[in-house]
């Protein structure tokens, strides 16, 4: 992981004093409403519906078992004893007392962590692939670009007052699993012919009012000018963006009026004159950042005699195969997995995790994976690296912890926003929804013969709960001040992405479980030879369930 | 005198600031005055021989590359920022500086507030014309509130990785 050196000690403490003094004025009278909102908001600040919130950034989703401890710490003396994991993998604390904030910015930056722009109209905390590092399928590790791109955005003077947030995320493998589609800037880092690093380019995308997948508009940046060129996109958006409409101030909409080519120009003229300016990468830097990612010290393991012991105890034990199947994947370290805790029983809403939680999952980081964790945009916790011959002792750890629901991927491990329970934004409760949803899929059976499936709830249109992308996506309506429920079908997340359609007129919450025990009605009837959910509905597309889910009761 | 923060200091505002019209030969009235651009276009002949004094404002969305090249022989440029929140000054100014061979005052004005000032400073304003009701004593302080950045800016034209031992 990366490791703070005297400079970011010195800016994240002087970022925690400066938040300190403004708050303290705020406090006093001194500095006004309006003027600290903007202030606390870039850090990580809201007020919401109950209390405020404050959002912690996990950068692209690393985490040591020193940072758990101190969030469970943070969780248990400022907060009501547990914390959120968002959709953009950020831990959220729900309760903390405004006064105190600052005291929980400096307990967190003891520990490298802060919650620079985790809000507001600036570049926010980047995020990547969970299984970065790990994965099969990885050409080159994200993490290393993603650190360096967290130094540019983190105080760029720039651009701490853009029209509108802006969010990038960045991918190593060839399978999609940062969302690159759906954000302002998507990059994939790849490598050319020569064996050359640098990234494919996308921007415009993003879910919220206006869905719309991502423009390429470079389709090899070499690895030295990735600030440059990020100066270059940020700074025509920063003086192009709309800003008289908050609803057409992303750059996507920017994007979309110019026209990707004409965009990808203005960029190119711009970052022509950037190119050969200090901020060109060196190849030091990157040698730098690289260093902070090593491989961990594995052991030669024999990955045939692990898996003959594996299938040995799944044959006896069939509650660990299940969650062999579901929870466990594949690693690119002969003899290792990567192992998904799930924080999504049923009964809990999604995401949420106890300070005790908190500490036994940094116990088993300790114990099991190197000390280190991952958070999961679909708002679960991954233990990275842990040889397969001790996962049958994991799990019953992580049994009687509470987080081996083996329903990793399946309906009920859905994502879901706070919703209406927390969210002064919302138009509806998505909480509620989900727990609804989990029950009545409650036979494990039953979910595993439904296979993978995506259900994801935003409780508004601003689309924290990525419902676009889901194979099943729910969306919080409001009509005349009663809470309704929009079903949409077809979106996913992925290499191949799309944007869900809309199925018909929205729902009440209590409809809401028959309605999706209806659709997976639907496919269970009409999928052939192994289908995914995804697929049946690509072939046979919304009709069908349409005139299931909206036939008169006769 | 009113007066604002220039250089880290308080000091005296002897510019008078004509304010934007759509009738670009209006009057220029005499001494030191920082006229709209559409002024400054429209009556750059006679004005050029004011040299020390007439500055020009940009409005947020009058880019840079608007005053271009003259930017290198004026004495002041002020950008107006309607609204704290409307960052394209931010911009703006970085291009005067960096782009344009911009050396002369460089003023924000408008709707700026204390806590953008380091910002502001790293992008190249050196002066500061705040609202009234704001101590300037106490706002220089935020001129400073970091003394470390990560990237390029005005006041330090190497990032920090060019820096690191
Ligand atoms: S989607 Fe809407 S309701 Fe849900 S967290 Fe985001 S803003 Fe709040």
């Amino acid at each position: 992981m990366y490791q703070y050196d005297e400079y970011d000690h010195k800016i994240i403490g002087e970022r925690v004093a400066q938040f300190r003094g403004q708050t303290e004025r705020y406090l006093a009278g001194e500095l006004k409403e309006e003027e600290f909102l903007p202030l606390r908001l870039q850090n990580g600040l809201y007020v919401q519906r109950l209390a405020p919130m404050l959002r912690i950034n996990v950068p692209y989703g690393m985490l040591s078992s020193k940072q758990l401890r101190k969030l469970a710490y943070v969780a248990r003396h400022y907060d009501k004893g547990y914390c959120h994991i968002s959709t953009r993998q950020n831990i959220q604390f729900n309760w903390p007392d405004l006064a105190e904030v600052p005291d929980i910015l400096s307990e967190l930056a003891e520990v490298e962590m802060h919650a620079t722009q985790s809000s507001g109209n600036c570049i926010r905390n980047t995020t990547s692939d969970q299984f970065a590092g790990i994965a099969k399928d990885e050409v080159v590790d994200p993490r290393p670009y993603c650190e360096i791109i967290r130094q540019w955005s983190s105080f760029h003077p720039e651009f701490a007052f853009l029209p509108r947030k802006f969010k990038i995320a960045v991918t190593g493998a060839a399978e999609d699993r940062a969302a690159i589609q759906v954000h302002d800037i998507g990059l994939q880092v790849l490598r050319n012919d020569a064996g050359e690093v640098g990234f494919k380019v996308l921007v415009g995308g993003g879910l919220g009012r206006t869905p719309i997948l991502g423009s390429v508009i470079n389709e090899f940046l070499p690895e030295e000018n990735l600030l440059s060129y990020l100066d270059a996109i940020v700074r025509v958006y920063n003086q192009l963006g709309r800003r008289d409409n908050k609803y057409k101030a992303r750059i996507k909409i920017l994007v979309k009026a110019m026209g990707p080519e004409q965009f990808a120009a203005k960029v190119e003229e711009e970052f022509q004159r950037l190119k050969e300016g200090p901020t060109a990468l060196t190849s030091e830097e990157i040698q730098r950042a690289t260093r902070f990612f090593p491989q961990p010290d594995y052991a030669q393991l024999d990955d045939t005699a692990a898996d003959s012991d594996l299938q040995k105890l799944s044959d006896d034990n069939p509650a660990f195969a299940k969650w062999l199947q579901r929870n466990v994947r594949e690693h690119r370290q002969p003899g290792y997995a990567a192992v998904s805790l799930s924080l999504k029983p049923t009964g809990v809403a999604p995401g949420d995790i106890t300070d005790s939680q908190l500490e036994a999952i940094a116990e088993l980081a300790d114990k099991f994976s190197f000390g280190e964790v991952r958070t999961t945009h679909e708002q679960n916790i991954v233990l990275g690296d842990v040889r397969k011959e001790q996962l049958f002792e994991l799990w019953q750890a992580a049994r009687s912890g509470g987080f081996a629901t083996p329903n990793i991927g399946t309906l009920t491990d859905l994502i879901c926003c706070p919703g209406g329970d927390f969210c002064s934004l919302a138009n509806a409760k998505s909480l509620p929804i989900a727990e609804s949803i989990q029950r009545q899929f409650d036979d494990l059976d039953y979910l595993y013969d439904l296979g993978d499936l995506d259900l994801n709830i935003s409780g508004c249109m601003n689309a924290c709960g990525h419902h676009h992308v889901g194979h099943i996506g729910i969306l919080g309506v409001d009509k005349k001040g009663e809470e309704f429920y929009q079903v949409q079908l077809g979106g996913n997340a992925g290499t191949d992405a799309s944007l869900g359609k809309v199925l018909g007129p929205a729902f009440g919450a209590e409809e809401m479980a028959a309605v999706v025990q209806k659709l997976i009605d639907v496919y269970v009837g009409q999928r052939v030879d192994g289908e995914q959910f995804i697929d049946t509905y690509r072939r046979i597309g919304l009709a069908p369930f349409k005139e299931k889910v909206y036939a008169k009761a006769d | 005198m009113p007066k604002l923060i220039k250089d880290s200091a308080i000091a005296e505002d002897n510019w008078q600031l004509l304010a934007a019209s759509d009738d670009a030969s209006t009057e220029v009235p005499a001494g030191q005055v920082i006229v709209p651009l559409n002024v400054w276009h429209a009556q750059k002949e006679t004005l050029s021989q004011r040299a020390d004094e007439i500055g020009v404002w940009l409005d947020s969305d009058q880019l840079a590359d608007e005053i271009g090249d003259d930017a290198s022989k004026l004495p002041l440029i002020a950008v107006n920022f309607p609204g704290f929140m409307d960052g394209r000054g931010f911009s703006t100014a970085r291009l005067l500086r960096e782009r344009h061979g911009f050396t002369g005052e460089l003023r924000a004005i408008g709707g700026v507030i204390r806590d953008q000032l380091c910002y502001l400073k790293r992008c190249g304003f050196n002066s500061f014309d705040l609202d009234d009701s704001i101590d300037l004593a106490a706002a220089i302080e935020s001129l400073n509130d970091f003394t470390e950045g990560y990237q390029a800016s005005v006041d330090q034209p190497l990032p920090l990785f060019r820096r690191r031992a």
